[in-house]
């Protein structure tokens, strides 16, 4: 079905979320949406699938106008969204989670007609190359595999139009191969799909269309051949922007962190980590890549006091931390950007200053011993809010109502805010558009020139390749390799990535 | 919006909640009234307005038996005797010594409840603050009489840390869940407090029944020198308490703690607080606060330490705790509503043989419609909160 948004406007308290934005796509067609992060796109789309009602504008589904008051009634008007998080029952099967809400119904009781159900799951899975087992629970299920789930809930509502919001984030490079081909399946079907993201290779890899946002308005609509990464970069944040940061050679100084044959044990007990040596100096950058799940996570909480060492040792500066508790790493100098911001390293219920303070509370001058100073926790984090550009209404709004980049630019500059001796970054850009990841990139150059030793954790190999004076390849809980940012191409990272070597 | 319109908007949704509750209230009032029921065939109109007179009246008398008859307070202004103003002022201060456990026992439900932790033990550490306030009082009662005071007060905010600190010390360790440690405990207590009851030290020998000596040797002074009137300054320090406990959640870095912890575990965590810690100590502040309640309780208001110095405060404290969003200043105003609902159904149980149950018909019925904000908004039609002012107001800065 073709589809239409005209002019819609949506205002949120201090915010213009949509300035009459206009997009449109045909039946069939791919429509990738971009913009940086906060520009609206989650707001419009939760516009389109009856979550928020816009202030002002119309939706068109084949030239009809349309209103949808609830979310049913978008999926009635064949609208279906995979949102940026999943929204799936954990303890449930495909089966069930699929069907949940559009159960088939069967005799006189109406009970769940489960076999019909999971035919139709099991066509639509072959019909669309959607791989899953009908029978597996959802929290066995990586995440990759989940979203394909949410993607079977979408078409098994019969969704004409299916919008996936930033739904390679979470993605690894073979699954996001995979998610594309789904979308041409799925278009060459007649689905008209709407794909947000920020990684512009893959806008220019999938979409037929691509129209970007900027601050709530359109900043252009052009085709895929007709247009360059620099120039979508440009037009989605107003400048040009470095996609590649540039960096002088480190110069690195003593040691840092040593870790030597480090061993952790993950929470079912088995052993992630297995005997890890690695040594980051002051004024050097190491970047770990590595699929997500290969024992990163691990290594990172290891260091930062989060989990128990199982032998061998780590050393902060000379001092022994291991076992150390998070505050006492964190006392030391130890800077730390958690994987999952909204659920490690952010409290999305309370306030831009009161997360900014939240590692650092107890220290002056935001306390005195017993009573918080409110005057200097508000400077402070208006301070921190000006020096890293987030746009926030004010230092008093909740922190989970600002865009994710924004999000990420509190912890950064939290992090940042007191003197750091060691940064440990995990996935310090997932989801940020190419302005902010560009800002934090700089950023934590800066403090590598300033002396910290650095250690990065990605999966994003253009970012490992980015930021790494030397780069370490993590596989089944070992580093299989150290390259210097010479030897370190896409090809010889990738190759060990999969565990060649 | 002007900043007293912005002061009042949160109170909106309770106000009319309240308002709904009484008007669902009236129509199950009606429906009971077989009286004028019986009338519908030969006389609708009558019946109809036959019934709406009787339920005018019930509320008259529940209005009067909370705040007092304003007629009465007349003829104490021409009269000047204190006779005269004991009877104009009983119901209004037998509100507030009803309310006045409920504050504190709401108030300890919403630290925890602030903490993400589920105190569900407020009674079993009330009626120990209790116990614990009336073995102080009479072991230090040849002391001077504020010292036994002091001393009994300690003695219950002891008795309800202890009794508060268990259960979060279990979790914290163990994990072993608050909800299940805190309802045992409940039960424990009860316990603790028959076999206490059948010492000779606390035992009244003159009477059969599980009941103390008569604690009247040192009383929480009274507010209002009248005979008759039992309001004591345990209300006063409940309204104290609650600004210490919004001051101390709102302004100081454990506070700080509390409501990370609550609000985000992982993040809290993550940011190098003790989460451990956060859970015992708001088990402990809930524990001591319940337990102040209790001392309250038995040295102002009862007198006498029996299983009935308590009843059910505990857990009318979790509605309480939820109806006033958790924060200090709602807590306090959903405790007077309740003192006034429990004193004025007597006056109405008086002056209408309606029953008492009706009141805690309604008293649920207020507690639906708080828990159903939305449905509050659908029938006065209400715009929806923007979404950064609700979330404020769950939050509240201050309270
Ligand atoms: N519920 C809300 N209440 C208040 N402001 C909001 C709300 N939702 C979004 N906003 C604001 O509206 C703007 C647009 O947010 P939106 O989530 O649509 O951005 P986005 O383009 O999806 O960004 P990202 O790429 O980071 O996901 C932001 O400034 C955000 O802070
Ligand atoms: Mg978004």
């Amino acid at each position: 079905m073709r589809l239409e948004l005209r002019e819609i406007t949506k205002q949120f308290p201090g915010v213009l979320a949509n300035d009459r934005i206009s997009i449109s796509a045909d039946r069939g067609k791919v429509l990738g949406l971009l913009g940086e992060n906060g520009a609206g796109k989650t707001t419009l789309m939760n516009i389109l699938s009856g979550l928020y009602r816009p202030d002002s504008g119309e939706i068109l589904i084949d030239g009809q106008a349309r209103t949808f008051t609830d979310p049913a009634d978008a999926i009635k008007a064949g609208i279906g969204m995979v949102h940026q998080h999943f929204m799936l029952v954990p303890v449930f099967d495909v089966v069930a989670s699929v069907a949940l809400g559009a159960e088939p119904v069967k005799g006189f009781l109406g009970t769940f007609d489960r076999a019909s159900a999971r035919k139709r799951v099991v066509e639509l899975s072959t019909q669309y190359g959607l791989d899953v087992d009908p029978g597996a629970r959802i929290e066995d299920l990586p995440v990759g595999v989940r979203q394909r789930v949410e993607i079977l809930k979408a078409l098994y509502r019969k969704s004409d139009i299916l919008v996936l919001d930033e739904p390679s984030a979470v993605l690894t490079p073979g699954e996001t191969e995979e998610l594309f081909e789904i979308i041409r399946g799925l278009a060459a079907g007649g689905t008209t799909v709407i794909f947000i993201t920020h990684k512009l290779n893959e806008v220019l890899e999938v979409a037929d269309t691509i129209t970007v946002l900027r601050r709530g308005r359109v900043a252009g609509t052009v085709l895929p051949r007709e247009t360059t990464r620099a120039e979508l970069a440009n037009l989605m944040v107003g400048r040009d922007v470095e996609l590649t940061v540039s960096r002088a050679p480190a110069k690195p100084r003593e040691v840092v962190l040593d870790l030597v044959d480090l061993a952790v044990r993950d929470d079912r007990g088995g052993l992630a980590v297995r005997g890890i040596n690695l040594q980051v100096h002051a004024g050097e950058i190491v970047a770990v890549a590595g699929v997500q799940g290969n024992g990163q996570t691990e290594l990172v909480e290891a260091i930062t006091g989060l989990r128990r060492v199982d032998s061998g040792s780590l050393t902060v500066g000379g001092e022994v931390v291991q076992n150390a508790t998070p505050r006492h790493v964190s006392d030391m100098g130890v800077a730390h950007i958690p994987e999952d911001r909204s659920r490690d390293g952010l409290i999305a219920n309370m306030t831009v200053a009161e997360n900014y303070i939240l590692d650092s509370y107890h220290r002056s001058p935001y306390s005195s011993g017993v009573r918080l100073n409110r005057k200097a926790i508000a400077e402070e984090a208006s301070k921190g809010v000006r020096e890293f550009d987030i746009r926030t209404p004010s230092v008093e709004t909740h922190v989970g109502a600002l865009s994710g980049g924004n999000q990420q630019k509190v912890i950064v500059a939290r992090e940042f805010s007191r003197p750091v001796k060691l940064v440990v970054a995990a996935q310090p850009t997932r989801g940020l558009d190419v302005g902010s990841i560009e800002y934090i990139h700089r950023r934590i150059i800066e403090q590598r020139d300033a002396g910290a030793a650095i250690l990065i954790v990605s999966t994003e190999l253009d970012e490992v390749l980015a930021l790494g004076d030397r780069v370490a390849v993590m596989y089944a809980g070992q580093i299989v390799g150290v390259l210097s940012s010479e030897q370190a191409t896409k090809e010889a990272v990738g190759m060990l990535m999969g565990g060649v070597h | 919006m002007s900043g007293l319109r912005r002061r009042l908007r949160p109170l909106l949704v309770p106000v009319l909640a309240v308002l709904s509750a009484f008007v669902v209230g009236s129509l199950f009032l009606m429906l009971s009234d077989l009286k004028h029921l019986a009338m519908i065939p030969t006389d609708p109109i009558g019946a109809l307005t036959g019934a709406m007179g009787d339920v005018i009246n019930a509320y008259r008398a529940l209005l009067l038996g909370a705040f007092g008859d304003p007629a009465k307070f007349a003829l104490a202004f021409e009269q000047g005797t204190p006779k005269a103003w004991t009877t104009a002022l009983r119901p209004i201060s037998e509100t507030l010594v009803a309310a006045t456990p409920l504050m504190f026992t709401g108030l300890a439900i919403a630290v925890s409840f602030r903490t993400s932790v589920f105190n569900i033990g407020g009674d079993g550490q009330f009626v120990l603050g209790a116990l614990g306030a009336s073995i102080v009082a009479l072991a230090l009662r040849d002391l001077p009489a504020p010292i036994t005071l002091v001393g009994a007060l300690a003695g219950g905010v002891l008795f309800g840390a202890l009794w508060g600190f268990v259960p979060g010390f279990l979790k914290a360790r163990t994990g072993a869940h608050e909800v299940i440690t805190t309802i045992m405990l409940n039960y424990v207590a009860l316990q603790i407090v028959q076999l206490a009851l059948r010492t000779d030290f606390l035992r009244q020998s003159t009477n059969s029944q599980p009941i103390s000596k008569v604690l009247d040797f040192v009383r929480v002074p009274l507010l209002i020198p009248l005979p008759g009137l039992r309001l004591h300054w345990g209300f006063i320090a409940a309204l104290v308490v609650a600004a210490l406990i919004s001051w101390f959640l709102f302004k100081t870095t454990k506070g700080f703690e509390l409501r990370s912890a609550g609000q985000n575990l992982t993040a809290a965590r993550y940011a190098g607080m003790s989460a451990g810690g956060s859970i015992i100590l708001a088990m402990v502040v809930s524990g001591a606060l319940a337990g102040l309640g209790g001392a309250f309780q038995v040295m102002g208001s009862v007198t006498q330490m029996s299983n009935d110095v308590n009843s059910g405060y505990g857990w009318t404290a979790i509605a309480l705790a939820l109806l006033g969003g958790t924060r200090p200043g709602g807590v306090v105003a959903a405790a007077l509503l309740f003192g006034a609902l429990n004193n004025g159904g007597h006056g109405m149980q008086v002056a209408t043989s309606i029953p008492l149950d009706l009141l805690v018909f309604i008293q649920a019925l207020v507690i639906m419609f708080v828990a159903a904000p939305d449905l509050v908004r659908k029938i006065y039609r209400l715009r929806p909160p923007k979404p950064e002012v609700a979330a404020t107001a769950t939050e509240g800065a201050s309270a």
